[in-house]
C-alpha cells in the first residue's frame, strides 16, 4: 500500500534513504543538499536508521570515506552538490574504477565563479565523464524514486550512481508524492553482498594497486564495458520498480513527443514548466513535444534520434554552457548522437537559466516560436542561443 | 610479558619479500615490526597514501600485504578512507557480515601525512575512529625524486630546495606533526624509530593500535636515496638521528608526555648532519652558521619535550 | 565486447609479491660467517626485503632471491658475522 505524503526534494530523497538504510553514510553539507545529510542525522540520533554516520571534514573526505566503506563491503550513500561535487572529482573516477557501487545524490547547483548558490547542471554535467552512472529527475517523486532505484543499478552494474535533481526548485520545494512502504523498500534494494571486500572473513584483498601498462588498458575497458551493460540493468531493475510501485521509468520520458512537428530536449524541473507550455500550444493547435533524458550516462545515444528523427525543428536545452565557443554538453552529445544515427533535424542550442535564473513559461514559448520559424524555414541562424538573458 | 627481540621475529610477517622498494629502505623493517605487534588472530587492514610504499607494495597484480587487507584510494586521504574502512567494520559486524577482530591502521610518508594529507588525517583524528596513523617520515617526496616536504629539515638540500649559491636548502625549519598531533586530544601519541632491539618502535606501535581511539605515530624512515648516504648504514643513520636528539624518541599519553630514551651521551648535530650528502653544503666555511642555527634548534626542541615531560607529569592526573 | 579478461584491479591472493624474484638487483650479496654469529637475532628484523631466514632463533639462511644486496644486515650485526662480497 503506498503512502501519500508532502515533501521537499530532500526529504524525499532523505525518507528514501532511511527506508533503505545504508551501512555507513559520510556526508560534508554544502547547500541546498545540506539537508539530507541533516535530515539523516536525525534518524541516526534518533535510531531510526543503523546507519554508521561519518561527519567528515571537507566533500574530498566523503567520497573517500565512502570509498573505504563501500571497499570495506558497506552499502554506502551519500550526498553534495556543485563545489563540493567538485572537490570529489578525483574521487569519482576512483569510486568508478574501483567499481565500487556508491550512490552519490548530487543536488544541482551552478559552479564557481562567480559564487552561486542556485540551481543549473554545471557540476553534474562537469562530472560527466567520471564514470558515474547519472540518472536525472524532473521532480520530487523521481528523485524518491531514482533513489531508490539506484542502490540496485549501482550494486547489479558495480558502477556508482548519481542521481540529479535541481537545488532548491526540486530540493526544497513541497509537493505531493507517493512514497513504498518500508517493507517494499526493504524487500526491494535486498542485502547488499559484494564478491570482492576487504574485510572478507574467507579472504584478504588488495584494492586500489598501482597498475601499469600491462594492465591499466584492459581495466579501463572493463569499466567501459559495465556502462554500456548498466543500459540494461537500468531498465531492468526500472521494471522491477514498476511492477511494485506503478511508476513507470525508462531511459527517458516522451511528451506528447511521436506527433510533435516542433520538440525541445530538457532535464530535470524545467520539463515541468514545458510540459505545461506544450499543453497551452497544443491547445492553439501547435504541435509542440518534449524529450526528457532520465538517463544521462550511459548515453542512449542509439535510441534518442530515433525518436526525435521526424521533428521539423529541435531545440536542445542546456542548463549549463561548456565554455567551448560551441554549445552546451547535451547539445553536442545529443546532435553527434544523431550524426552516427545518420539523423539530420534543424537543431538548435539554448543554453538557460544558469545560476538560478528564473526559467518562466514564457521563455518556452519563446523556444518553441523560434522553432516554429526554423520549421518552416528548414534553417537555422543561430544555433547557440542565450534564454532569458538580462538586457539582450 | 617483557619484549623479546627472539620473540619479535618469530611473529609471522605481514609485509612480504617481492616488493619493489629501493635497497636499503628505511620503511619495510617498520612496517615488517608494526604489523608482528598485531595478536595471531586478528586480522588487519591497512590504508596507504599514494607514496614510496605503496607504489612499491601493491603493483598489480602482486602485493605484499600478507594476513591482512589492504587498500590505497588516493595521495591525500588515507586518514578519511581509513575512517570509513573502520566505520564500516562497526556496520559490517552488528550485521554478522564480517567477525574476526580488526584493526585499521594507515601508513603514510611525510608528504602523504604532513601536507596533502593533513586535513584528511586531521579530521579522522578528530573525529576519533578506532584506527592508528603511522607516518614513515623520510623528510621529503621521496617517491617522485626527494622534493621537498614540510617535514624536511631545515637547510637540507632537496630537489626543490637545492642548496644554490643564493639560497643554500631548505629555509624553514621542520614542521613538527607529532606534537600537533597532541593537540588533538587523541589517546596516544608516539615518535619513534628502529634503533637497537626496535624495543621502543615496537611497545609503541603495540601501543598505538591496541589502544582503543584515534592514535598517531611518527617514525623516522631514513632514504639513502634522498638523503645521499650508503645502502648499508639504516641503523648507524637513524641510531645519530635519535642520539643527537634530532629525533626525540618519546610518547604523550592522554596529554602525559614520556621521553623513551635519553642518550647516555647526546652527540652534536654534526655528528648527524656529516654522514649525509643533503647536508654537504652545510660544512662549507661560510654555511658553517647553519650548523650551530641547527643545534639550537634542536636543543630548543629537546630541552621543551624534556620539561613538558616533567610538567605534564606533575599535573595530577 | 571484450568480456575475455574480467580481471578487474583488485588482488585477490593476499602476499603474493613473493612470486617476484627482487634477488637480481643485487651487484653485492652477504656471507653469513657462522662461528662468529651468536643468533642474536638483530639482523633478521632491519632486512628490507625480509631475507634472513631463522627457525627457533638459528640463523638458516639468507635468500638470495629477494636479497637485494643493500648491506644492512652487515652494519646492524654487532658481532661482524656477515660481510658483503661482491659478485662480479
Amino acid at each position: 500500500m503506498a503512502i501519500r505524503e508532502r515533501l521537499s526534494g530532500n526529504e524525499a530523497v532523505a525518507t528514501a534513504m532511511k527506508q533503505i538504510n545504508p551501512d555507513t553514510m559520510a556526508a560534508y553539507p554544502i547547500t541546498p543538499a545540506t539537508e539530507i545529510p541533516q535530515y539523516f542525522a536525525n534518524f541516526v540520533s534518533n535510531g531510526s536508521v543503523t546507519t554508521e554516520f561519518i561527519p567528515v571534514e571537507s566533500e574530498h573526505s566523503a567520497m573517500s570515506a565512502c570509498i573505504g566503506a563501500s571497499a570495506a563491503g558497506a552499502r554506502v550513500m551519500t550526498a553534495t552538490s556543485s563545489q563540493g561535487l567538485a572537490l570529489m572529482f578525483e574521487m569519482l573516477y576512483i569510486a568508478s574504477g574501483l567499481r565500487l557501487p556508491i550512490v552519490l545524490v548530487n543536488v544541482n547547483r551552478s559552479l564557481s565563479a562567480p559564487l552561486n548558490i542556485h540551481n543549473d547542471h554545471s557540476d553534474s554535467m562537469g562530472a560527466r565523464d567520471c564514470g558515474f552512472i547519472q540518472l536525472y529527475c524532473e521532480n520530487n517523486q523521481e528523485a524518491y524514486d531514482n533513489t531508490v532505484m539506484a542502490v540496485k543499478i549501482a550494486e547489479k552494474a558495480r558502477l556508482p550512481v548519481m542521481v540529479c535533481y535541481d537545488g532548491f526548485i526540486t530540493s526544497h520545494s513541497i509537493e505531493n508524492i507517493i512514497l513504498m512502504e518500508n517493507e517494499e523498500v526493504k524487500n526491494f534494494v535486498g542485502e547488499y553482498n559484494p564478491e570482492e571486500f576487504l574485510l572478507d572473513d574467507k579472504r584478504n584483498i588488495s584494492i586500489g594497486p598501482l597498475s601499469l601498462q600491462g594492465y591499466y588498458f584492459e581495466q579501463r575497458k572493463e569499466i567501459a564495458d559495465a556502462m554500456i551493460d548498466s543500459k540494461e540493468i537500468i531498465n531492468e531493475v526500472s521494471r522491477e520498480f514498476y511492477k511494485i510501485t506503478g511508476r513507470k521509468y525508462e531511459l527517458y520520458e516522451k511528451y506528447k513527443l511521436d506527433d510533435a512537428e516542433i520538440g525541445v530536449i530538457i532535464l530535470n524541473s524545467t520539463a515541468g514548466t514545458a510540459k505545461e507550455a506544450i499543453d497551452v500550444l497544443r491547445s492553439k493547435g501547435i504541435k509542440a513535444g518534449m524529450l526528457k533524458p532520465r538517463c544521462f550516462r550511459p548515453l542512449p545515444f542509439e535510441e534518442i534520434p530515433e525518436e526525435i528523427k521526424h521533428l521539423k525543428a529541435l531545440a536542445i536545452m542546456d542548463k549549463t554552457d561548456s565554455i567551448n565557443g560551441y554549445s552546451g554538453p547535451l547539445f553536442s552529445e545529443i546532435t553527434s548522437a544523431m550524426y552516427t544515427s545518420n539523423i539530420n533535424v534543424p537543431t538548435v542550442n539554448y543554453i538557460y537559466g544558469l545560476g538560478g535564473r528564473d526559467v518562466k513559461i514564457d521563455n518556452i514559448y519563446e523556444v518553441f516560436s523560434d522553432l516554429e520559424a526554423i520549421a518552416k524555414t528548414g534553417k537555422v541562424n543561430k544555433m547557440t542561443n542565450y534564454l532569458g538573458l538580462r538586457g539582450e | 610479558m617483557a619484549y623479546s627481540i627472539k620473540d619479535m621475529v618469530n611473529k609471522e610477517a605481514r609485509f612480504v619479500s617481492g616488493h619493489r622498494m629501493c635497497a636499503g629502505c628505511g620503511a619495510p623493517p617498520i612496517v615488517r615490526t608494526v604489523l608482528r605487534t598485531l595478536k595471531e588472530d586478528d586480522n588487519a587492514v591497512i590504508a596507504s597514501a599514494t607514496g614510496c610504499l605503496e607504489v612499491s607494495s601493491c603493483i598489480y597484480p602482486y602485493t605484499s600485504w600478507k594476513n591482512c587487507s589492504f587498500i590505497h584510494s588516493a595521495f591525500e586521504n588515507a586518514g578519511a578512507t581509513i575512517s570509513g574502512v573502520q566505520t564500516a567494520y562497526n556496520a559490517l559486524k552488528r550485521r554478522g557480515k564480517t567477525t574476526k577482530n580488526t584493526k585499521f591502521i594507515a601508513f603514510g610518508g611525510d608528504g602523504g601525512t604532513l601536507d596533502i594529507g593533513f586535513q584528511s588525517l586531521s579530521g579522522a583524528m578528530e573525529r576519533g575512529h578506532d584506527i592508528t596513523y603511522i607516518c614513515y617520515d623520510n623528510g621529503a617526496y621521496m617517491n617522485t625524486g626527494t622534493q621537498r616536504s614540510s617535514s624536511t629539515p631545515h637547510f637540507a638540500d632537496t630537489t626543490t630546495t637545492p642548496a644554490g649559491s643564493k639560497i643554500p636548502g631548505k629555509s624553514q625549519m621542520r614542521k613538527d606533526l607529532t606534537e600537533i598531533m597532541v593537540k588533538h586530544n587523541i589517546p596516544y601519541v608516539a615518535q619513534t624509530a628502529a634503533i637497537g632491539n626496535q624495543k621502543d618502535l615496537y611497545e609503541k606501535a603495540e601501543k598505538a593500535i591496541y589502544t582503543e581511539g584515534a592514535t598517531y605515530m611518527s617514525v623516522l624512515s631514513p632514504c639513502p636515496r634522498g638523503w645521499g648516504y650508503p645502502t648499508d648504514d639504516l641503523l648507524p643513520v637513524t641510531k645519530l638521528a635519535v642520539d643527537t636528539c634530532f629525533w626525540p624518541l618519546y610518547e604523550v599519553e592522554n596529554g602525559i608526555y614520556k621521553v623513551t630514551y635519553k642518550p647516555a651521551k647526546k652527540l652534536p648535530i654534526e655528528e648527524f648532519l656529516k654522514v649525509q650528502k643533503r647536508f654537504r653544503h652545510l660544512f662549507k666555511e661560510e654555511n658553517r652558521w647553519m650548523i650551530d642555527q641547527l643545534q639550537k634548534e634542536v636543543d630548543q626542541k629537546w630541552n621543551y619535550l624534556l620539561k613538558q615531560e616533567e610538567f605534564t607529569n606533575s599535573l595530577d592526573k | 565486447m571484450n568480456k575475455l579478461l574480467k580481471i578487474g584491479s583488485n588482488i585477490l591472493k593476499d602476499g603474493n609479491s613473493v612470486e617476484v624474484l627482487t634477488g637480481d638487483w643485487k651487484s653485492r650479496k652477504p656471507i653469513h660467517i657462522k662461528d662468529k654469529c651468536t643468533n642474536c637475532m638483530l639482523c633478521v628484523p632491519y632486512c628490507p626485503d625480509n631475507c634472513i631466514i631463522q627457525k627457533d632463533n638459528i640463523i638458516q639462511d639468507f635468500d638470495l632471491n629477494y636479497c637485494k644486496g643493500c648491506g644492512v644486515c652487515a652494519k646492524v650485526c654487532p658481532f661482524k658475522a656477515i660481510e658483503m662480497k661482491s659478485e662480479d
